[in-house]
Parts: structure tokens; C-alpha cells; sequence
């Protein structure tokens, strides 16, 4: 059993398996970092959302900045995302994404809520086919 | 598995194609990309449901709206359950690196039990919800609410199967490469759902309580 484990592993061209130091940038130290600021931003969100802390028509923007932050600790501190040689194709898709992810949800909500001022409420509708 | 499709290169100042004298990148970095890419298509899908909520969410059909609906004091437990859960696998995936069996199998059933909390917090309140004639069929923006939620919640339970794979594998076949690739791509998918939670908390319920 222990020799079967010590064997080199067939299926990959790394040979340097000991040598191999998973995601770069991560340590303990990092992990510990990202939960605190989540922490801070989760608790900052539940706050703004039971008091008064916010002007009232100026929480929806609040509470997105917030989120918003929250993912980019998410992303910098769990996902390591960097800006360093070996991440630069997955920046560019998480770029790509957010890029879409954005055209879906703000197209969607300027659309329905155009069609919504546009709609004729149904009373009038029934009065025009009299 | 080709690696060819991702060697590093770089144009030169005429815009002649340079290869770089590193060679192919890693299967590790190809690996990690490739599922890189099916986070972000899966987060484009929540990203439809996500509109679909927001438009939505104020179309009650005269029956209960969020406000009346949602318990904070659960969202919040269920918030610190994923938030710490998140933590415990990135500390376990630290651990299998650094070839600390003990340490990661801790890790991962700490993993394990925080977020089968989770999901257990959810299927309660799903279940409390539908006791009380809330269930999906009762309005538009309860269609919405329990599609997107219940999502989460689906993507949350295939996490935990694998999570439970991952470390059946790691126990009969030791930390060999291919095993910690795919611990590493666990890691990768558990961090992008503590991710879509954040929007969720915010837009459904904290958004929802207003």
C-alpha cells in the first residue's frame, strides 16, 4: 500500500510532484484576512439593512456597494485572483462575465420596467373595446 | 489532455508570435482554468434568474411579500454557516498541499457539517414556507424566490456529494496529483456558491426586509 502510493503518477506531466505549491498567494494568513473583512462587510450589511443608519431611498445602492465589495474580498482573498502572469486569462474571463452578467440583469430590468410604464392598465383596455 | 492549446507566448515589437521559453503551462494552471471558465457560465445562469427575481419580486398576486415571509435571524445563521464553511475548505485545501492528511480530513468535515447546516437552515424554511400556503405556486415573486434559493440549495447539496467524494478519494488514494487538482477545483466551485450567496442575502432578503 505505501509503495503503491510512493508511485509516480501516471496520469500527469508534472514531475515535480512535491514541489508542486498549489495556488499562489494563499496561506493561512490570506484565508484568515478575507474571513474578517467578509465578516465586517456581512455585518455592515445586515446593520444598514436594520437601521436607520442610510437615507431610506439610498439603501438598494448601499447594499449593492457592499455586496459588491464582499465578492471582490471573495475573489482577492479565497479565489486568488491576482494580477500575476499565470492569472491573467482567468481575469479576462471573469471580466467577460461580469460584462455579461451585467447586460443580463440591467437589460432585463430597463426592458420590463419600460414595458411596465408602457402597459395600458387593463381597465382601459376594456373601456377601448366597448 | 493537450496542454499545447495553453502555452504562454507573447508578441514581440514587430508582432511577430513569440513562444515563451517556459514552455506549456502546467496541467495545474489548464485544470484550474478550464473550470475557472464553467464558474462563470454557471454564474451567468443565476445571473438570468437573478433578473428574473428582481423583476419580479414586488408582483405578490395580493399574498404575503418577503417582508412578511423572511427571518433574518436564520438568514444570518445561514450566512455565518456558508462564511465559515468557505474558510474551513480553503484551510483544508492549504492542508492537502502541504500533505497534512489530519489536517485536511478536520477541515473537510468541518466543511461537511457547516454546510449541511445550511442546507438543513433552507429546507426548513422552504418547509415552514409552504405549511403556511407560500409555496411556489402561490405568486409570481414566490416562483421566483424559490427557483433562484432552491438553486443555490441544489448547487450546495451536489457540493456536498462531492465534497464527500473528494475525501474518499483522498483516503484511498493519497495526495497524488490528479486527487489534489480535483480538491482544488472543490475548493474553486465551494468559495464561487459563497460568492452567489452574497447576492442572494443582499438582494432577496436584506433587500426583501426593507
Amino acid at each position: 500500500m505505501t509503495t503503491k502510493r510512493e508511485a509516480p503518477d501516471a496520469s500527469s506531466d508534472e514531475s515535480a510532484l512535491g514541489a508542486d505549491p498549489g495556488a499562489p498567494g494563499a496561506s493561512i494568513m490570506t484565508y484568515t484576512a478575507g474571513l474578517v473583512f467578509a465578516l465586517l462587510l456581512t455585518g455592515a450589511s445586515f446593520l444598514v439593512a436594520h437601521s436607520h443608519v442610510l437615507w431610506g431611498p439610498g439603501l438598494p445602492v448601499g447594499l449593492a456597494v457592499l455586496a459588491i465589495a464582499q465578492m471582490g474580498v471573495h475573489l482577492v482573498f479565497f479565489l486568488h485572483i491576482s494580477s500575476g502572469p499565470d492569472n491573467t486569462n482567468n481575469a479576462i474571463a471573469l471580466a467577460f462575465g461580469v460584462l455579461i452578467v451585467t447586460l443580463i440583469v440591467s437589460g432585463s430590468l430597463w426592458i420590463m420596467a419600460n414595458l411596465n410604464a408602457n402597459m395600458m392598465a387593463p381597465s382601459a383596455v376594456i373601456e377601448m373595446q366597448r | 489532455m493537450s496542454t499545447r492549446v495553453a502555452r504562454m507566448g507573447r508578441a514581440d515589437a514587430a508582432g511577430a508570435w513569440m513562444p515563451d521559453d517556459s514552455g506549456p503551462a502546467p496541467v495545474r494552471i489548464v485544470v484550474a482554468y478550464g473550470f475557472w471558465i464553467f464558474l462563470i457560465s454557471d454564474v451567468i445562469m443565476f445571473s438570468a434568474l437573478f433578473a428574473t427575481y428582481a423583476v419580479l419580486s414586488g408582483r405578490t398576486a395580493g399574498g404575503p411579500s418577503g417582508h412578511e415571509l423572511f427571518d433574518l435571524r436564520r438568514v444570518a445563521v445561514q450566512t455565518l454557516c456558508l462564511l465559515f464553511s468557505s474558510y474551513t475548505c480553503g484551510l483544508g485545501v492549504l492542508a492537502i498541499d502541504r500533505r497534512r492528511l489530519r489536517a485536511f480530513l478536520v477541515c473537510f468535515a468541518l466543511t461537511f457539517v457547516l454546510g449541511g447546516a445550511f442546507l438543513g437552515l433552507e429546507l426548513s424554511e422552504f418547509w415552514g414556507l409552504v405549511a403556511r400556503g407560500a409555496g411556489p405556486s402561490r405568486s409570481a415573486f414566490l416562483s421566483a424566490f424559490f427557483t433562484l434559493v432552491g438553486l443555490h440549495g441544489v448547487h450546495i447539496s451536489v457540493g456536498l456529494l462531492w465534497l464527500g467524494f473528494m475525501v474518499a478519494q483522498v483516503a484511498s488514494k493519497g495526495p497524488r496529483a490528479f486527487v489534489l487538482r480535483r480538491v482544488h477545483c472543490f475548493g474553486l466551485f465551494w468559495h464561487a456558491l459563497d460568492i452567489i450567496w452574497v447576492a442572494l442575502l443582499s438582494l432577496v432578503y436584506l433587500m426583501g426586509m426593507r
